[in-house]
This record gives structure tokens, sequence and C-alpha cells, in this order.
């Protein structure tokens, strides 16, 4: 046990057990919070592992964009403050097979490495991955703006009412069929 | 560095959000669980980059930026669907979404107007 493995192992600890909290609390924000503290350990896992560009990109999109995407989602669809009964249905058969899909990964996992140490690599910096995107990887970036795109222009177009409304006929006709 | 944990750790997180999506409710719920599961992707691409020698070098890290952008787009369209759905029916309970045609628009106390609603049920 070294130091790097302690470290992930108290950020994995941190992560799951935020993700238990995520995924079991009576609190709509207080999940949102939640997530928020999972995300962060997971970024805290990637700075460990070496991966400081998309540790930082993950705390600049996951934990500033997406929850923060999220927490307007609570309170645009008046989720109530406090504690609501509401929010789950009957567990057994989610609990089967949550369970028996993480603890069957984990059992694969554990079996391929073992205890088996490697060494870090060189840590993937901005200008090393960088390279890699801009010579290797240019054509799924290229798509990847293109989907962005689209992905953009498809949340307008479902949020606005006024867009793609039908006109009298075509009700008709789909009451008629 | 003993590659097990983060990948126990993945495995976890992954099973997690299984759980989250076919226990909650809530579609804002649903959504970040989904966000769990696709974190625990990129744990693995992570952890796997440190592992395993590529022939490119640091594939995975940069698989774990698309993953990203790609979960980024997700949940813009994701939440465009739920406000639309909250607008709709008032109620964001995925088990309460008709699956079927539906004739009959459940609009009370919606925030959009009636007529919009019917449409969009019909």
């Amino acid at each position: 046990m070294t130091g790097v493995d302690v470290l992930l192992l108290a950020l994995g600890a941190v992560a799951v057990g935020s993700a238990v909290l995520v995924v079991s609390t009576r609190h709509l924000v207080r999940a949102g919070l939640y997530l928020v503290v999972c995300l962060g350990a997971l970024a805290g896992l990637y700075l460990v592992l070496t991966a400081e560009l998309v540790a930082w990109v993950q705390v600049l999109i996951y934990v500033g964009a997406v929850v923060v995407l999220l927490l307007f989602a609570v309170m645009l669809t008046r989720a109530p403050i406090g504690a609501s009964d509401d929010l789950d249905r009957p567990g057994w058969p989610a609990a089967l097979i949550g369970g028996g899909t993480g603890l069957g990964l984990a059992a694969l996992l554990v079996d391929t490495y073992r205890w088996t140490a490697v060494d870090l690599p060189e840590p993937g910096s901005a200008e090393r991955i960088g390279e890699q995107i801009f010579g290797s990887w240019v054509l799924p970036f290229e798509v990847l703006s293109v989907l962005l795109l689209s992905a953009l222009v498809g949340a307008i177009v479902l949020s606005r009412p006024d867009i793609g409304r039908r006109d009298a006929t075509g009700d008709d006709e789909r009451a008629a069929r | 560095m003993r590659p097990v944990i983060p990948y126990v750790t993945a495995a976890l997180l992954f099973g997690l959000g299984v759980y989250g999506v076919l226990r909650r409710r809530n579609a804002v719920l649903v959504l970040m669980a989904v966000e769990l599961m696709l974190n625990a992707v990129n744990l693995i691409l992570v952890t796997a980059d440190t592992t395993v020698r590529a022939q490119l070098p640091h594939g995975g890290q940069v698989f774990a930026l698309f993953v990203i952008v790609l979960a980024a787009a997700e949940i813009g369209v994701g939440l465009a669907i739920v406000l639309q759905l909250y607008r709709l029916r008032a109620s964001v309970a995925v088990d309460e979404v008709p699956l079927t045609e539906d004739p009959t628009p459940a609009v009370a106390g919606a925030v959009g107007s009636p007529a919009t609603g019917e449409r969009k049920a019909s």
C-alpha cells in the first residue's frame, strides 16, 4: 500500500458513499448536492491517476455545468423542498439488477487484476492530450462538434412550443386515424 | 498503483447508477443516476489508460473527454424533454408517462396552455 493507493481508496470511498446517497436520499435538492460530492471525488481520482486535463474538464463541465442544469430542472419542475415520499418505486427488482451488475462487474475486475501493481505513466497534461486529439482523433473531435450543434438545436426546438406546431388539418387527420 | 481499486470503484458506481435508474420515479433523479453510470465508464477509461500500454498514448483519456462532451449533450436534450413533459403533465414521474397513444389529455394544472397540451398529448 503506497500513498497513491491510500488516496485512491479514500477518494473511491467518498465517491461510492455519495453515490449511494444520490440514489437513496429522499430530498431532491440534496441528491443534486451529493452528486457534486461524487463528481468532485471522481475528479480527484482522475488527478491521482495522472489525468490532469480530464480532471479539470470534469470539474468545469460536470460540477460546473451539468449539476447546475440539473438543479435548474429541479427548480423548474417545482420540486418540493424537504423530504418527499413518492420518489421511489418498489425496490426489489432494482436492487437485484443493480446489485448484480455492480457486484458482478466488481468480481470480474477483481479476478482479472488481483492485487497487481503498475507504474503510473507520464501525466496526461493538456499538451500531450492536445497532441493526441488534434493528431490522431481529429475526425471524432469534429463529429462531436456537429453533435453538440445538433443537440443545441434539438433542445431549443423541444423547449419552444411554437416551433413545429401542426395546423388544424393535420390534427383532423390524426383524429380520423 | 493498484489498478483494482479504481476499477472496483467504477464497477460499484455503475451498479449504483443502474439501481438508481430502475428505482427512482422522478425523471430528474433518473438523469442523475444516468450521470453516475457515465462517470463510472469515464473512470474505467482513465484507469485503463494508466494500466494498458496502447500504441497511441493517452487514448483512454481522449475517449473520456469525448464521453464528457456526449454527456453534456445528453443532459441538455434530456432536460428539455423532462421540462416539456412537466409542461404537459404537471408531473415528472416516469411511471405515469403513457406509452400508448392516449386521446384523453391530462393537462390539469399544466403550465402550458390547454390547447398546446391537447395538441401534444394527442
